[in-house]
């Protein structure tokens, strides 16, 4: 089987603060340094070498471009300076854009628009808060309806409804 | 020193899942100087694990308006969530480096008549407290010395990218041990310290047996260093070793964050660390 490199990708990967993906001379430095590759089949130079390669399908189909914690380890260590997390961001964000999203990821991107936080309230916590002589509702868009409706506002100028395919 | 102020940025998993660290952090900083207005119209950072991912663009324009309204209001803004300070942090530092993505970021605040010009810096509680307060004033402030063998856990974006954070050496860091030995507690050895908790990057969201497994090498590291507390200076590291030991068999170690800690050894009243939020019991 021969692959042709789709370069719309590399190009895309570039052009989104994977400037250095080309940089990666391949030592596996990544790999070593990653606590997700002892845990999973993930493999960060592999991956790095699949965005060298244009390998758009395969790695935004993938569940391991998911598997990073963003801890940024790899990119500590790199002898050449690749902005590592950079270039997963930059996938992931392709893969969103094409329409690949877990449940779980969505709920938590529905939550930031619906509350204007990654968590939602809920009664036990006001009541902790309550005793612990805090306002029930934290001070800031939860509370803050104005504060709120600039929020949706730049949220909508963004698109992220429709990126996260709502 | 003049009185510092910050706008304090809550952020979303303390006060919404452990609301003693909002509470703690308050009265520590008042007890230290610090001064905390509140940032009543912020939002979530948001998340840099998960948000990013999804789409850098409206990261940093969320992030942005966070940061434009400090700005406005003239002060700085104080975390207390490693998540939060990666996120504006790097925003900003983004924001900074790169006039086309400020001048693009700020035709989306226009939307709602701000602008962000590029003057706020974003702190992370525990640095303001060893760089601008020093341990000297905080060991003044101890009146509940701790016997305590502690588990120090740095967490991944308070000291990375180490190129823009500058706080401390990303591999082998000491600030964090420091601190909190100026309760009189102590900071034991243990392996792969630097390890991340897993909660991380969408991790603990989707695949949180994945996680879990992070989380549980770190806890049997932990252990097998002596240590019977964990500390913390970020919420999200927090919950995930706090819930993920009710979920792993064979570990009870007690979760805190360091403005928990401080609050303690500073004589605080216990009730007010709010520790009925934890699921792994605090008895200390
Ligand atoms: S450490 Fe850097 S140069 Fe080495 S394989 Fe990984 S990305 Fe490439
Ligand atoms: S940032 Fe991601 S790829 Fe790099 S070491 Fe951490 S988990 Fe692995």
């Amino acid at each position: 089987m021969t692959a042709t490199p789709n370069m719309d990708f590399v190009n895309d990967i570039i052009a989104n603060g994977g400037e250095s993906v080309n940089m990666c001379y391949q030592c596996g430095t990544c790999t070593a340094s990653c606590p997700s590759g002892r845990q999973t089949s993930f493999r960060t130079r592999r991956l790095v070498r699949m965005a060298q390669l244009g390998m758009k399908d395969e790695t935004i189909n993938s569940d391991e471009l998911w598997f990073c914690t963003t801890c940024y380890s790899c990119t500590e260590r790199c002898p050449r300076d690749v902005a590592i997390v950079d270039i997963i961001v930059a996938m992931r964000n392709l893969a969103v854009a094409s329409g690949k999203m877990f449940e779980g990821h969505k709920k938590t991107a529905q939550s930031l628009i619906k509350n204007g936080h990654t968590v939602p309230i809920n009664d036990e916590v006001k009541a902790q808060r309550k005793a612990l002589g805090l306002a029930e509702v934290p001070p800031t868009v939860l509370a803050n309806k104005d504060a709120k409706k600039d929020f949706d506002k730049i949220m909508k100028a963004t698109g992220f409804k429709k990126i996260i395919g709502e | 020193m003049a009185k510092a102020k910050y706008a304090f940025f809550l952020g979303c998993i303390a006060p919404l899942r452990y609301p003693g660290i909002e509470k703690s952090t308050r009265d520590v900083c008042s007890a230290l100087g610090i001064d905390l207005v509140d940032f009543n119209d912020a939002s979530c950072c948001p998340a840099p694990g998960v948000i990013r991912s999804f789409d850098r663009k409206t990261w940093i324009a969320a992030a942005a308006r966070n940061l434009a309204l400090a700005e406005k209001a003239g002060v700085d803004i104080l975390t207390i969530c490693n998540g939060c300070y990666g996120s504006l942090f790097d925003a900003a530092h983004e924001l900074h480096e790169d006039a086309e993505l400020l001048k693009e970021v700020n035709t989306i605040l226009a939307e709602i008549g701000l602008e962000y010009k590029g003057g706020t810096t974003v702190r992370h509680f525990a640095e303001v407290i060893y760089n601008d307060v020093g341990l000297d004033k905080v060991k003044k402030a101890i009146k509940n010395p701790l016997d305590l063998k502690v588990a120090t856990f740095y967490g991944c974006h308070f000291l990375k990218p180490s190129d823009i954070k500058k706080l401390d050496d990303p591999e082998n860091p000491s600030m964090l041990d420091k601190m909190v030995e100026a309760t009189g507690a102590t900071s034991m050895y243990r392996k792969d310290k630097m390890m991340c908790c897993g909660a991380g990057g969408g991790l603990r969201s989707e695949f949180s047996d994945y996680a879990m497994k992070f989380t549980e090498e770190n806890l049997k590291n932990m252990k097998d260093g002596g240590a019977e507390v964990i500390v913390d200076i970020c919420p999200f590291c927090h919950l995930q070793f706090d819930r993920g030991q009710k979920e792993l068999k064979g570990y009870s170690m007690p979760v805190l964050h360091l403005s928990q800690l401080y609050a303690l050894a500073m004589g605080m009243d216990k009730k007010e660390l709010g520790l009925d939020a934890h699921l792994t019991p605090v008895k200390l």
